[in-house]
């Protein structure tokens, strides 16, 4: 570092942008007290600090804001809140009364659901976290649907299926459950969450809502539910996200307390 | 020209007749008056000119170093923005394409100033930026970032003042840093969820820091034709560097001075080696 500094003087001398001949005391500029070397170690340090230590700073701010009547904490950085990942630009919004959900494939009465007919068949709520593979959680999400164990159950699923690939209409997004998976009580084909329904920024009007998993298994925008011989790894997966995204244990991230 | 003026006035009054004399003595008046006019107001146009004259404050390769981090931050603040903000995660989407520009403007962020490194200029303007001379620290204790505390305190500011010096500083530490951090992020498998959790911490907040510090560094610009048109074309006023940076005026004029000096030693020493040949 001495060196490199040394020698930026003298080749800054020989080309006569700096450095008096000869007379090197004569420069203050130049012969200062390293604080711009300090101020860099300096910010390079405390960044170092908060990556080992932010997740306590960042558990603590959080208890904070939700006990600051101001809300002034809402405009600074503090995670546990919604981020909002979307995959194509624009998503067209679905008209509720022409919204149709199928479930199609390897299945004996394949089915076409209005949010009527959704409605209309037995509900379930749930209070889970949501748990972002990027790191964010949202605590205590409370979600109302259906199982989708259920909504097998009533189509029928055929004895040579194995998976099933669940497709967005926002054109792009796709994920994939095995048949076991989603035989778990916590996989929610969801039509409310946060007590309304689940608005379109948030995936509506149906998401699917795989409790146990990583958020990115439970697909906004749920259009079609296809039962599939064979796990085809939805959008994330091709990213490099692991197929089996179960919270805690998969990832790499052995940290997280599951959710369900 | 002082002389012929004079010759002027010698002829008008070898030809004085009498009667014609004292109008003579008046043109004269008037032609010494209209020369010392004329000599003053060349002296003037004559200083004018040289704190008019330009100066190099940046080489090209120090600006397109500043042009390219520029860009690249514009890039990773707007792409960062869509990926944070979820009013604009919601309006522009494509999340996966902004991540990858992001993530590669943020990858490609400290490469120039790295490059930078190969110029010798840039390397002079980074040894400055880093010490903090007698000067800056008073700079900093008396505020003289407002421009009337400065007016008022005139002090030998060098080619950069101590807030210049800073924002360089905590920019580069705050960029090595984000590109860490970033990186952690980016690798879901390369530390544990703690270290991530605290990497997605520091890059948050330190991106709020960096966009407050920018506002300040772009505030200043704004403020300051001169330095922009520094910045832009590599060149400033000489009237500019005496009332920014009075102390680096100061060093270039004394520069200038050896160099004159120098030029005068050497047609001296010349003189002397003719004339010892004629002897």
């Amino acid at each position: 570092m001495v060196e490199a500094d040394d020698a930026a003087l003298s080749s800054a001398k020989a080309d006569g942008t700096g450095g008096r001949r000869g007379g090197v005391p004569d420069r203050p500029e130049w012969e200062g007290r390293p604080v711009g070397r300090r101020v860099v170690f300096g910010v390079v340090g405390l960044g170092t600090l908060g990556v080992v230590g932010g997740a306590a700073v960042q558990r603590f701010l959080a208890g904070v804001a939700q006990h600051d009547p101001t809300g002034l904490t809402n405009l600074l950085p503090l995670g546990d809140e919604w981020r909002f990942y979307t995959v194509t630009g624009g998503v067209p919004k679905a008209d509720p009364n022409t919204y149709r959900l199928s479930v199609t494939g390897l299945v004996d009465r394949p089915q076409r659901y209005s949010l009527a007919d959704l409605a209309g068949l037995p509900q379930t709520d749930l209070v889970r976290d949501f748990q972002c593979v990027t790191g964010w959680r949202v605590p205590k999400v409370p979600w109302s649907g259906v199982r989708l164990r259920d909504m097998l159950a009533l189509a029928g699923v055929q004895s040579s299926a194995k998976a099933l690939r669940f497709v967005s209409f926002d054109g792009t997004y796709t994920e994939s459950l095995t048949l076991d998976q989603a035989q778990n009580p916590d996989m929610l084909v969801a039509t409310r969450m946060l007590n309304g329904p689940v608005t379109h920024d948030h995936g509506g009007p149906v998401r699917l809502y795989a409790a146990p998993m990583y958020g990115y298994k439970s697909i906004k925008w749920l259009s079609e539910i296809q039962v599939v011989d064979r796990v085809q790894p939805g959008y994330w997966e091709n990213f490099g996200y692991d197929v089996d995204a179960w919270v805690g244990k998969s990832n790499g991230r052995s940290g997280d307390v599951p959710t369900s | 020209m002082s002389r012929r003026a004079e010759d002027g006035g010698g002829r008008a009054q070898d030809d004085g007749a009498a009667a014609s004399s004292a109008r003579s003595r008046d043109v004269q008046t008037v032609q010494a008056v209209q020369l010392q006019d004329a000599q003053e107001t060349r002296g003037v146009r004559d200083s004018k000119a040289v704190r008019d004259s330009r100066i190099e404050r940046f080489t090209r390769a120090e600006r397109y170093v500043h042009r390219v981090t520029a860009t690249l931050m514009l890039t990773l603040i707007v792409t960062g923005a869509v990926l944070y903000l979820p009013s604009l995660s919601v309006r522009i989407g494509h999340r996966p394409t902004i991540a990858l520009i992001h993530l590669y403007s943020g990858w490609g962020l400290p490469i120039p100033m790295a490059a930078g490194l190969f110029s010798r200029a840039y390397r002079a303007d980074v040894r400055r930026l880093g010490r903090h001379s007698e000067t800056d620290r008073t700079w900093l204790k008396k505020r003289a970032w407002r421009s009337e505390r400065a007016h008022e305190l005139a002090l030998p500011v060098g080619k950069f003042n101590a807030g210049q010096k800073l924002n360089a500083a905590f920019q580069c530490g705050a960029i090595l840093v984000m590109a860490g951090t970033g990186t952690l992020m980016w690798f879901p498998h390369l530390v544990g969820v703690s270290m991530r959790t605290g990497a997605t911490f520091v890059h948050d907040w330190l991106a709020l820091a960096i966009g407050f510090v920018l506002i300040g560094h772009i505030w200043f610009a704004v403020n300051d034709r001169q330095a922009r048109v520094g910045m832009r074309t590599g060149w400033v006023t000489r009237r500019w560097a005496e009332q920014e940076h009075r102390g680096w005026a100061a060093e270039l004029a004394a520069d200038a001075g050896d160099e004159a000096v120098d030029r005068a030693a050497r047609d001296e020493a010349g003189a002397r080696e003719v004339g010892g040949a004629v002897h």
